[in-house]
């Protein structure tokens, strides 16, 4: 029973901060029908100013309030400086523009800060453990599940009952419709892109807070995880990334404990495969996301 | 007493060579209901794509109570009040009906109890209140295009273009849409622009036709007048009645 319990916290841990990451991806693939590869770089964003600030003595909460405006205002700047200029061009000179923002904030993080890991300050709570239902767990694995809980409780809240929520929900299905009828394209994407930062910002802090440091490079794979997610999920659907998210963590925690000691090198292997797997069952993820295909 | 009006004056748009439209003129005043037909490939639709800015226009003028609409954007034009329905609905499938007719009036600025007043009491004008939680995208066909409408109306719109608002509606549904669109313009002062093969409609609900053919206009006037013009005639059946004859003779 105690494995049980074990395993379904390990699980709502973990997924909670992949449904997080796909959340922050799936919502501006959503309106803009296109991947925005710079979204690791959110994540990384938040961890340097998580450790730039670490000497500063502020309250922990103080540096991670900071850190997620941070996420917020890159994501904000995403849209302006590499999506909206070439938003009306082809789908190519945007993916282009998102990889160069990405490449360019990695890079300023190399020459401004360091190549190497740098520590990033944790609450003493991270660190510890607690027991519950008769399971000894750390106490960043409950965190996590609250956080992810309250978050995406507060996404639900938004997207369903807020004007900008309707029209996001309303863009996601046929922006051009929806600016037809007044809806205002720019404030709808730069929200989308707020949202994401601060979904990315918040998960910055519940996966850094799992490696205690960050580099330049280690919003790689969050972003391949949010992709991988959203794929599975369905790629234009909200439902489906938070799904895709939880399904995912759920495949790499049951082979973590399934998979013998010498073939969990390969873990990533079997998940990829059984990827494939449901992909072939259904080729647009498991929730099909609004029919229409227009891009701006 | 001039009446506001949403002019159209010598309009033409071009699409690679071929002029879609060529110099033409029509006037809608608010209160009115103007016909806007013509054989398949006339331009119809392509006058309201340029009205509502959805397509460049080449030539020509288009303005809304004195005002200029061209180089606004389709959302700019729609602001201004100029809404419109489209040949094939385009409703956001996956929100519910009474998301999809308060959207319009939401992003204004009205307040959400306002918001859910107006379209409660046009969600059972169309008879379509009980239906008002249910996804647009379940709806049959004919409940879309009320929705359409709904939509539009909401906005308070002083001009609405409707493309082919009766297609695909089955005689009891098109009958019920006539009466109903025979309201609108005195219930909400707006003018009201009509697209539709359905002759029966057109002749029972405009109070002007404009007839086009290859972008030109060929007639206007009274439906009664522009069935029996022989430039109309032509221009639907290839030939005028009698000038067949004439040539057979």
């Amino acid at each position: 029973m105690t494995t049980v319990i074990q395993f379904l916290i390990d699980v709502l841990s973990l997924g909670g901060a992949y449904a997080l990451m796909a959340l922050g991806l799936v919502i501006v693939y959503g309106i803009l029908r296109l991947v925005n590869f710079a979204y690791g770089e959110l994540i990384m964003i938040a961890g340097y100013v998580l450790y730039l600030m670490s000497g500063s003595g502020l309250p922990w909460l103080v540096m991670a309030f900071m850190g997620v405006l941070a996420a917020i205002a890159t994501g904000i700047a995403t849209d302006y400086i590499a999506f909206r200029p070439v938003r009306a061009k082809s789908v190519t000179a945007v993916l282009i523009t998102s990889f160069a923002f990405s490449t360019l904030l990695q890079n300023a993080a190399l020459l401004l800060v360091s190549p190497r890991p740098r520590p990033i300050p944790l609450p003493d709570l991270f660190s510890t453990t607690v027991e519950f239902l008769g399971v000894v767990t750390p106490a960043r694995n409950l965190i996590t599940i609250l956080a992810a809980f309250i978050l995406l409780s507060l996404f639900l809240f938004v997207m369903r009952y807020t004007i900008i929520g309707l029209a996001m929900r309303a863009a996601a299905t046929n922006f051009r419709m929806a600016r037809m009828l007044g809806v205002p394209a720019n404030l709808v994407i730069s929200s989308a892109f707020a949202i994401s930062g601060l979904l990315a910002g918040v998960a910055s802090l519940l996966w850094l807070g799992r490696i205690g440091s960050v580099v330049p490079g280690v919003g790689l794979e969050p972003l391949l995880i949010a992709f991988i997610a959203t794929v599975l999920g369905g790629m234009r659907s909200l439902e489906g990334a938070v799904l895709g998210g939880f399904l995912l963590a759920f495949i790499d925690t049951g082979l973590n404990y399934l998979l013998p000691q010498d073939l969990l090198k390969f873990r990533d292997a079997f998940t990829f495969s059984f990827v494939i797997l449901v992909l072939l069952w259904r080729p647009q993820g498991l929730i099909k996301g609004p029919a229409s295909g227009d891009r701006t | 007493m001039t009446t506001a009006s949403l002019d159209v004056q010598t309009l033409s748009v071009q699409f690679s060579g071929l002029m879609a439209l060529d110099q033409l003129s029509l006037r809608l005043a608010e209160g009115e209901i103007l016909g806007l037909i013509g054989p398949n490939g006339s331009g119809k639709t392509t006058c309201v794509n340029a009205i509502t800015g959805q397509v460049p226009i080449a030539r020509g003028q288009i303005s809304l109570k004195g005002q200029s609409l061209s180089g606004l954007t389709p959302r700019e034009i729609a602001l201004a009040g100029v809404m419109r329905s489209f040949q094939i609905v385009r409703l956001f499938d996956d929100l519910s009906v009474q998301e999809n007719v308060e959207i319009s009036t939401l992003v204004r600025g009205t307040r959400r109890l306002e918001a859910h007043k107006k379209s409660r009491s046009l969600l059972e004008m169309f008879g379509l209140w009980d239906r008002a939680e249910d996804l647009a995208g379940d709806l049959s066909y004919g409940q879309k295009r009320r929705v359409e409408i709904a939509r539009a109306l909401i906005a308070n719109p002083h001009f609405l273009l409707l493309d082919e608002p009766a297609a695909g509606m089955n005689e009891q549904e098109s009958a019920d849409l006539m009466t109903l669109l025979s309201d609108l313009p005195k219930a909400y002062g707006l003018g009201l622009l009509i697209i539709d093969h359905d002759m029966h409609l057109i002749t029972q609900l405009c109070h002007r036709v404009h007839v086009i053919a290859s972008g030109q206009t060929i007639a206007e006037g009274s439906a009664a007048e522009v069935i029996q013009d022989p430039a109309v005639i032509s221009a639907y059946l290839g030939t005028a009645p009698g000038e067949g004859d004439k040539r057979g003779a």
